[in-house]
């Protein structure tokens, strides 16, 4: 059976959610192969074997860490020779897309970012993207070497698959090119203790008509009582009130979770574009006109500071 | 000697305006009006900072695109870039990114560059990636994704920035020649000025086909491309949503959709 090369994000050894994700599809693809690596690559190993990786090749070097990107595309070029895949598959990030791209460069393929499904086709994966702010949903194919192809969080659910999930030291050497962008700090986000944007199931979201850094605790007040991720519109961003690490749409992160609530937010085709593939999008805004409102499941017309903290309480009560 | 800094705008449909694909799949950039991507206008403002702090610098804006993506390196010229290159030949409508990113390597290598500046995506195809693969191509340093960007020491000296990633806020360093890409969070990008605008009139456009770059057509276009799109199909509208208007009751009732959905 085809092998299927499937880079793993990871961090310190904990395989984010995304990577499980890419196993399900790279299981309808072939027989998935892992790419873990820098600190804690070799920690991966059991969650990946559970969810279907047949393989674990790891490699740790302090160039991954102290070196921009290519460090990363080198020793994915070397898992690549070492495997000769049908495919090579990559959660989608800003700085993962880099790395699937410089490799399609090197190995002479075509890349493919950005799926939210993949299947088998005749003449390889089928990739179904979504385009223009969501509005197009088109089917893709790889038609020169390997397909490489990057895949949004939230694209397939994860599935138990056990596998043997074998650890194999993959050998690395890195060239001149792989010390040409030094890291020379790095400041770590802090943790929230919420799910991570990308990621989560549920996501509240509040735009300019929160009106002020100090009441977004009312967002964050729904949000915790969802378990959901907090995020914000570039206006809420822009003014200053809301980290830009959360800020969802074009510029921001993209976003796909079974729920979206929007609160104060207008719904401008920028922060559409990151937020229309959301299964369930839910909206309060106190004007009925707000373009928002076309895409919504459920809204309410009203007062955010009004309907935020009801529906707040609501929550709870009910979680008991 | 000066610094050359060669910034790549393209020219995009208006996000606000009704994008389509066209018969062959690729974006329809007849019906919809295009423009300067506004991602690049980012770009065109930090390499015009650059070049300001420099001793001595030139700042060349260059596209790849149809007859009419000269608008938008007339938008960078009147924003106060020095001169363009327009590389517009008809085999390479329908190219892909390894395709384009082909494109501009050899025309950033005719053209002279010691700084590369690209925007950190283009508003149509949304990739994000052909900032890196140009370094990949011309082999030489990449820093990415900047929301601030600085170049001491002239066409020899280095580029720092920092890099605001998904776990962590990097701060980068490379020596020129190198790739630069900046986000929507480097600074706002200045308006043109009339003068500016009355200036850019008199700005030299080059304009390149693919014979001055040593290109093959087969290199390029739809069949030079190495991804396929066998579809694009218009999302089915989303179903009208349930709206109700808050009269006291707004926080219950939406709490009550939620559980019926089995959010909570
Ligand atoms: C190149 C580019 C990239 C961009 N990228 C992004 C991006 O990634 N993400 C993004 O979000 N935007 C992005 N934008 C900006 C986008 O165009 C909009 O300007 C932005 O999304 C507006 O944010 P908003 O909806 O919070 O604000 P507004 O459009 O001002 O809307 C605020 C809404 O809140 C409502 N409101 C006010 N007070 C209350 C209240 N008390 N209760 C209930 N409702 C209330 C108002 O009725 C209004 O509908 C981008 C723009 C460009 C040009
Ligand atoms: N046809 C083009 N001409 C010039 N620059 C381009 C072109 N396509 C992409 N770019 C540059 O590459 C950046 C990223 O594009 P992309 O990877 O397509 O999202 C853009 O912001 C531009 O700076």
């Amino acid at each position: 059976m085809a092998e299927i090369l499937v880079y793993v994000d990871h961090v310190d050894g904990a395989v984010r959610k995304p990577t499980l994700e890419l196993l399900t599809l790279a299981r309808r693809l072939g027989e998935p192969v892992a790419v873990a690596l820098g600190n804690g690559a070799a920690d991966t190993a059991a969650v990946l074997a559970e969810h279907g990786a047949v393989k674990v090749l790891t490699a740790d070097a302090p160039e991954f860490a102290e070196y921009l990107v290519v460090p990363k595309v080198e020793a994915l070029q070397a898992a690549y020779e070492a495997v000769s895949p049908a495919a090579v598959l990559v959660p989608s990030s800003a700085e993962n897309k880099e790395i699937a791209a410089r490799l399609a460069v090197r190995i002479g393929s075509g890349i493919i970012t950005d799926a939210v499904d993949l299947e088998a086709g005749d003449e390889g994966p089928v990739a179904t993207q979504s385009a223009f702010a969501a509005s197009f949903t088109t089917k893709s194919r790889v038609s020169k070497g390997t397909p490489v192809i990057t895949v949004k969080p939230n694209s397939a659910p994860v599935e138990a698959a056990p596998a043997a999930g074998a650890v194999e030291a993959l050998a690395v050497s890195f060239s001149e090119k792989a010390h040409g962008t030094k890291v020379t700090s790095r400041t770590a986000r802090e943790a929230t203790g919420r799910p991570e944007l990308t990621e989560a199931a549920i996501v509240v979201s509040g735009g300019r008509g929160v009106n002020g850094a100090e009441n977004f605790a009312i967002i964050e007040a729904l949000a915790d009582s969802l378990g959901a991720a907090v995020g914000a519109s570039r206006a809420a961003v822009d003014a200053g009130w809301y980290p830009h690490s959360n800020q969802v749409g074009q510029t921001g992160k993209s976003v796909s979770p079974q729920l979206y609530i929007a609160a104060g937010i207008s719904g401008a085709i920028q922060h559409r574009a990151g937020m229309q593939t959301s299964k369930t999008i839910v909206a309060i805004n106190k004007d009925a006109e707000a373009p928002i409102f076309d895409l919504v499941d459920y809204g309410v017309v009203g007062d955010l500071f009004d309907v935020v903290p009801v529906l707040t309480q609501e929550v709870q009560a009910r979680k008991g | 000697m000066s610094l050359r800094i060669v910034v790549c705008v393209k020219y995009v449909p208006d996000a606000t305006g009704d994008r389509k694909f066209a018969d062959d799949l690729t974006v329809d950039r007849e019906d919809v009006d295009g423009l300067l991507s506004e991602l690049d206008e980012y770009a065109v403002e930090q390499a015009l900072q650059i070049a300001e702090e420099a001793d001595d610098a030139e700042v060349t804006v260059l596209t790849v695109g149809p007859e009419d993506a000269r608008d938008a390196l007339r938008k960078a010229l009147s924003m106060g870039a020095d001169k363009a290159v327009h590389v517009d030949d008809e085999s390479i409508h329908g190219s892909d990114v390894m395709a384009t990113s082909l494109v501009l390597a050899k025309a950033i290598e005719k053209t002279g560059y010691d700084l590369v500046i690209a925007g950190m995506a283009s508003t149509d195809g949304t990739m994000g990636v052909l900032p890196a693969i140009l370094a990949e191509r011309l082999g030489v340093p990449q820093v990415t994704l900047l929301s601030e960007v600085k170049v001491e020491g002239g066409p020899n000296g280095t580029v720092t920035g920092r890099r605001d990633g998904d776990t962590a806020s990097e701060q980068l360093e490379a020596s020129l020649p190198a790739v630069v890409s900046v986000t929507d969070q480097s600074g706002e990008a200045r308006y043109p000025s009339f003068k500016g605008i009355m200036a850019a009139k008199k700005k030299p456009v080059e304009e390149l086909e693919l014979d001055d770059l040593d290109i093959d057509e087969d290199e390029v276009g739809l069949a030079g491309s190495w991804t396929a799109v066998d579809s694009a199909d218009e999302r089915p509208a989303r179903t009208a949503g349930t709206i109700v208007k808050d009269e006291g009751e707004g926080g219950k009732q939406l709490a009550e959709y939620l559980a019926s959905q089995k959010f909570i």
